[in-house]
């Protein structure tokens, strides 16, 4: 019994100058959905395309379902399903096509693990003699799911499924995953929208090829250091521009509603601790001094709270690190 | 014209099927507004009407004080557009890229040259002016992207979906760069999956089956339908609609 579904080691590739790929490690673990978190360019596909046999790595190794991604290649496609970036489907076919087509090339029938995709074909049924490149977004996107899982893989590539498709979607998708979770299908995923990060069981946040950080979504939060703050006034144009000038060390970005003001972690750390409850108590006397000056800027509507981190000020943080 | 935007009941119509149905709202000048909506509620049909590029079925709409249905063609010269899906030239170099646009929209050559330096200097791309595009970070490109739709000056700017796919922090200094744009008085009608960014708006619409359902400052849109945040409004309109 192997313990791992995903095992990556030391992975590398470049193209040409271009480090796509830069000495990743990680491991997925049996009926976890994992994570890779990052923006265009991070190396989310290359390391897909790696552990699905498609392409070979310049330096590292790795596993997927105990089987070696170079050396076991034949078997391991048997055992996994991919659901790449870009629509895959054969546009003039059918729905029902797609399916049938998919599942013959498996060596299977729709039948047989119909129970598997039940929830979402269903769906799907009422435009099953539609061609495929007819279907909205969110349509393919659940036919293209379909596809992948038809021959009942052990572990799920996929690769950025939420890029272009509007919310409501992307959390039906969501809710698809954590159902085949509990059908011990281990997932890997990847998206650069950080608020799924959330709807993972462990991430990794990826930017230019590295790991920026491994973890728990809860874990990767509790460990943002520096004093957090989030405020609004009626001019967030200039209430963005004066909290940067607040004190050295200070970043303020747009988070919604508010903007998060971030203050440098050593200038309100004391020497001695880096508890973060020591640093919330000295985080209350600040929003009184953060409101007097926004106020002697001349702004209205002023307000000033605690926050804590999302995993964009995360994200933002490990960047400038 | 008071209003940078005026749509009344504008209408397209594709067959039997309605894309566009009698949608009627006004942006006012200056405005940051969020034109949002699920995939297939008729969005990109309605901003193709606003830009000139569709003729509508029915109603009318005037961007920039100017007849859309009558006269695209001037739509088209004042307005600025980008889109993630499509920008700017990959095979060719940043400064390129600048003077065809530059060009395109009738700036004398002395004007593109003079431009092209201050943008460069401001977007801190002067060490890679001579770069072809399509080896710039995804990030830079959009910056640029957007930096070249603002080069004619236009008081409108269509901005659809430009963040997808960038990293927090570029997205957050692509918005620096809309609010800057804005406070310069500059009207920015701006589509996004992003929900957060939706809160960056000075008002926003969703768009549900061919029409408007809600139109509002996303504060009041929050009250209005009990929710903590855009996410929650958008999910509860646009269910129906998906």
């Amino acid at each position: 019994m192997q313990t791992k579904s995903i095992k990556a080691q030391n992975l590398s590739k470049a193209y040409g100058p271009v480090e796509a790929v830069k000495n990743v490690s990680f491991d997925v673990r049996p009926g976890e959905i994992f994570g890779l978190i990052g923006p265009d360019g991070a190396g989310k596909t290359t390391l897909f395309r790696i552990l699905t046999s498609l392409l070979l790595p310049d330096t590292g190794q790795a596993s997927v379902d105990g089987l070696d991604v170079v050396q076991d290649y034949k078997l391991l496609r048997q055992r996994i399903g991919y659901m790449p970036g870009r629509f895959s489907l054969y546009q003039d076919l059918t729905v029902q096509e797609n399916l049938q087509f998919f599942a013959n090339v498996f060596g299977t029938t729709i039948e047989k693990n119909y129970a598997l995709i039940r929830d979402i074909y269903v769906q799907l049924e009422p435009f099953k003699h539609r061609r495929a490149g007819a279907l909205s977004g969110g349509m393919k996107q659940k036919l293209a799911l379909c596809c992948a899982l038809i021959h009942k893989p052990r572990v799920l590539f996929l690769d950025e499924p939420g890029t272009g498709v509007d919310p409501v979607s992307r959390k039906e998708f969501w809710e698809m995953l954590r159902r085949l979770r509990d059908s011990d299908i281990t997932i890997l995923v990847s998206t650069a929208y950080m608020d799924e990060a959330e709807l993972c069981d462990r991430v990794a946040l990826l930017q230019k090829g590295e790991i920026l950080a491994i973890d728990t979504p809860q874990g990767i939060t509790a460990n943002y250091q520096r004093p957090l703050f989030a405020a609004r006034s009626d001019d967030m144009y200039r209430l963005i521009t004066d909290l940067r000038a607040l004190e050295p060390g200070a970043d303020c970005y747009a988070f919604g509603e508010y903007a998060h003001l971030a203050l440098a972690a050593t200038a309100t750390r004391p020497t001695t601790s880096t508890r973060p409850t020591t640093s919330s108590r000295r985080t209350s006397n600040a929003i009184p001094k953060i409101q007097q000056y926004l106020e002697t800027k001349g702004h209205t509507n002023i307000e000033v709270l605690n926050t804590t981190a999302t995993i964009e000020d995360c994200f933002i943080e490990l960047m400038h690190n | 014209m008071d209003h940078a935007i005026q749509i009344e009941q504008l209408t397209k119509t594709f067959g039997n099927f309605t894309a566009v149905n009698a949608i009627s709202f006004e942006v006012a000048p200056g405005e940051i507004f969020g034109f949002l909506g699920a995939n297939g509620a008729g969005k990109t049909t309605a901003l193709k009407m606003l830009t000139g590029l569709l003729k509508p079925s029915g109603g009318q709409a005037w961007v920039a004080g100017i007849d859309v249905q009558r006269k695209p063609e001037q739509v088209k010269r004042r307005i600025g557009y980008m889109s993630q899906k499509f920008s700017l030239y990959e095979d060719l170099t940043v400064r390129e890229n600048i003077r065809l646009y530059g060009g395109i929209y009738g700036l004398k050559r002395t004007d593109i040259k003079a431009k092209t330096a201050v943008l460069l200097e401001k977007l801190q791309l002067e060490p890679y002016a001579d770069q072809l595009v399509a080896g710039l970070p995804l990030g830079w490109r959009q910056k640029l992207a957007f930096s070249v739709a603002l080069l004619h000056e236009p008081r409108i700017v269509f901005l659809d979906e430009p963040t997808s796919g960038v990293d927090p922090l570029t997205r957050r200094q692509f918005w620096d760069l809309i609010y800057e744009a804005a406070h310069n008085g500059v009207t920015l009608m701006v589509t996004t999956h992003y929900m957060d960014e939706a809160e960056y708006c000075n008002r926003v619409s969703i768009m549900v089956d061919g029409k408007i359902e809600a139109l509002d400052t996303p504060r009041n849109m929050k009250k209005t339908f009990a929710a903590e945040d855009m996410d929650e409004v958008f999910r509860k309109l646009a269910r129906s609609g998906s």
